[in-house]
């Protein structure tokens, strides 16, 4: 029996979004830009699914950009809002890399975080002012979390640099929160399939009407020029599955989820000596629990728990496979140290009481026996 | 696993021999290219090669044990004048130190690498390290700092084998890395850049003045860190009978150059003396309260001051090698490794 306690990094699919996707890999595979039957037939498909994807993000269907995946949603909002409208870029310090590495590239200034993982506010508002022309804040945090207050974002954009533009990156939050809520007051809204139950390589982009955008992958014209390729038909409408029997199961599986999420913090800070809890549990989405154990090393940690059958992770994966140090962990003021000491716990939908047991069962020793030698 | 030919095949040795083997690669260096040393290309060939073996692989993250322990103490030696082998502390402080730290920390009996060396029990308790059969590709002189504690839990699956018979396995095993090329020296050092770009963004380079040993001046180089004791080419020192750096002291920026004559020593004194399997005193390497016997029973000792030598006879007297014969004295910062034979017994750094 194995815990996959890694839904943060990827979500099993959602049997309705399977289902909703196999007639498009089989008999159903026109192309939606095309002139005849079979293509009508996909065209249909992709316009029911683009209003139900606007439906549960709060947009309306011509806001919606289909991309490639959340990666590209995020690239597509940040640099083709700033090519559109070229000026200052402001980002947080603990961004996905999807838009911290974007915006890095276009020069931005950086948004430091308090130690609980949250915008400082005040050192946002110091830096917004009207030359700047894109701001990007994600929603919840792919490591420890955190959810950030876009209300007050959005009017502190709106009151000092009222000529930008406001990204959020949606990508970990549409699990667990009411994004169409939530970003309501966000001009760019990024989500991806595969973190709701979706298939991997799709995703959307929210664009507001009137917000400026260049597309940054050229060719036939796709969604009304701001994504050319041919669509990823039943990637589109699985997601489109996904996202509606998330939204309908959302609240419920919040509340099932972040009871499992404390009983599983709770019970390991209380077994692990020295063990931390990342950030204010309150201020979090329910699926996430991240704890730091002193002087243990995560990719230790993280080969014991592998041999044991529970699949977590640490710091954020990066393309060799290594553990590279957090700079989520470092924005938020952690030490070097305890950073590599720490664990990342991403409950999901289909998490189970079981999984948590074994989670609890097997992660006290195994720090125990790293820490013995 | 490099992801290089001689660790897949250790891999797949221990995989038919029945151990139960993960495969593990190292990420020293902070390598986004997309070749070389720990870049992703590389990662990959190992994983693939894991995975054509049937074993686990994972990636450990060490570098910043391998800035403090290898790269800046190489930064800081060349800043003395020193010619550093930062392989033989990648060794010490990595490989089979922080690695093998690691590996049973998780419950690893053994660290297994592709080095052409060898280890034996000599039946009397004591594990002894060994040149690898391919005399021509032996590594041994790069892993004299292992001591008894380290050499029983190595393995060196390859170590038998030659260079040739190494890559046969891989291809009749049909490994992705049968056919890849031998890895260069050093792995953060660039075959396009070698060690002036390396080194210059990390400690200060000052042009010298090369001297002769009666003091006057008879040519002027960039760079006094940058001399290697030996060196022939880039003194700078014109027309005249060949002349080779004799001392480096970047403290005054000054080369002393003179002939081969003078180049020749018949001494060199060790630091940081290592023992493969207990201390050697004298010229020979004999049973007796001091010393272990070596297993050739050649008893000759030789010292041997490059990666692929030649070995030269010599004493041991304390931390004193007196070669038989004058040879070319050993750059400070350069190991001397002491043989008997095909055993490893230990050595220094020249100071």
């Amino acid at each position: 029996m194995a815990a996959y306690l890694d839904n943060a990094a990827t979500t099993p699919m959602r049997p309705e979004a399977v289902e909703a996707m196999l007639p498009f890999l089989g008999e159903r595979f026109g192309n939606p830009s095309g002139a005849h039957a079979l293509a009508r037939e996909a065209r249909k498909a992709l316009d029911e699914a683009r209003e139900m994807v606007a439906g549960c993000l709060g947009a309306e269907p011509g806001e919606v950009v289909f991309t490639g995946g959340g990666t590209e949603a995020d690239n597509l909002a940040v640099t083709g809002a700033h090519s559109a409208r070229p000026g200052g870029v402001v980002y947080t310090a603990v961004e996905h890399h999807a838009v911290l590495h974007a915006a890095a590239a276009l020069g931005g200034t950086v948004a430091p975080v308090r130690a609980d993982g949250v915008v400082d506010l005040d050192r946002l508002a110091g830096l917004l002012a009207p030359g700047i022309t894109v701001v990007s804040v994600m929603l919840a945090n792919n490591e420890v979390g955190t959810i950030q207050p876009l209300d007050r974002v959005a009017a502190l954009v709106r009151d000092r640099a009222p000529g930008a533009v406001l990204h959020t990156d949606a990508v970990q939050a549409f699990q667990w929160l009411d994004v169409a809520t939530a970003a309501a007051g966000c001009d760019l809204v990024a989500v991806s399939g595969h973190k709701f139950g979706g298939p991997k390589g799709v995703g959307a982009l929210v664009v507001r009407a009137g917000v400026a955008l260049r597309p940054i992958i050229h060719g036939g014209g796709q969604e009304r020029d701001r994504r050319s390729g041919t669509h990823n038909v039943g990637g589109i409408v699985a997601m489109a599955a996904a996202m509606r029997a998330t939204v309908a199961e959302r609240a419920e599986v919040g509340r099932r989820v972040g009871a499992l999420r404390d009983r599983l913090a709770d019970g390991l800070l209380a077994a692990v000596p020295d063990s931390a809890e990342t950030g204010d549990r309150r201020l979090k989405i329910a699926g996430n629990c991240h704890l730091s154990f002193a002087g243990v090393e995560a990719e230790s940690l993280l080969m014991l728990l592998d041999a044991a059958g529970v699949y977590a992770s640490a710091g954020s994966a990066c393309a060799s496979g290594a553990v590279d140090p957090s700079h989520v962990l470092t924005a938020m003021g952690m030490s070097r140290l305890q950073a590599a000491g720490s664990l990342r716990l991403s409950l999901g939908r289909t998490t189970s009481e079981a999984d948590v047991e074994l989670a609890l069962a097997t992660i006290p020793p195994a720090v125990a026996r790293l820490r013995a030698l | 696993m490099s992801g290089g030919v001689d660790s897949s095949v250790a891999a797949a040795l221990l995989v038919e021999q029945g151990h139960h083997v993960s495969g593990v690669t190292l990420r020293l260096w902070d390598n986004t290219g997309d070749s070389g040393c720990c870049s992703v290309a590389e990662i990959d060939d190992a994983r693939r090669v894991a995975d054509q073996v049937g074993i686990d692989h994972w990636v450990w993250t060490f570098a910043e044990e391998f800035e403090a322990r290898v790269v800046a103490p190489y930064a800081a030696a060349h800043a003395g004048g020193l010619t550093p082998n930062p392989c033989i502390e990648c060794n010490r402080h990595l490989k089979f130190g922080r690695l093998l730290q690691r590996a049973r920390q998780l419950g690893f009996d053994a660290v297994a690498t592709g080095h052409h060396a060898r280890v034996r029990d000599d039946g009397a308790g004591r594990v002894r390290l060994l040149r690898g059969a391919d005399r021509a590709k032996d590594q041994s002189y790069v892993l004299y700092v292992l001591g008894q504690d380290t050499l029983s839990r190595c393995l060196f699956p390859v170590g038998e084998m030659t260079k040739d018979e190494v890559r046969s396995r891989a291809a009749a095993m049909a490994l992705r890395t049968a056919a890849k090329p031998d890895s260069q020296d050093v792995c953060f050092v660039t075959t396009g850049g070698g060690r002036a770009s390396f080194l210059a963004p990390r400690i200060d380079l000052h042009p010298g003045r090369v001297v002769d040993t009666a003091g006057a001046t008879i040519g002027r180089v960039d760079a006094v860190e940058l001399v290697t004791v030996g060196q022939r080419k880039g003194l700078g020192t014109g027309g005249g009978g060949a002349r080779y750096a004799l001392s480096v002291d970047p403290a005054t920026g000054t080369v002393v150059a003179g002939d081969l004559g003078e180049l020749h020593t018949d001494r060199v004194e060790l630091g940081e003396l290592a023992w493969t399997a207990g201390p050697v005193e004298g010229p020979a390497c004999v049973a007796g309260t001091h010393q272990p016997a070596c297993v050739a029973g050649t008893h000759q000792v030789q010292a041997q001051s490059s990666a692929h030598g030649p070995a030269v006879d010599a004493t041991v007297e304390g931390a004193t090698v007196r070669f038989a014969r004058p040879q070319r004295r050993v750059a400070p910062g350069q190991s001397v490794v002491l043989y008997c034979g095909d055993e490893v017994l230990g050595g220094g750094i020249a100071r």
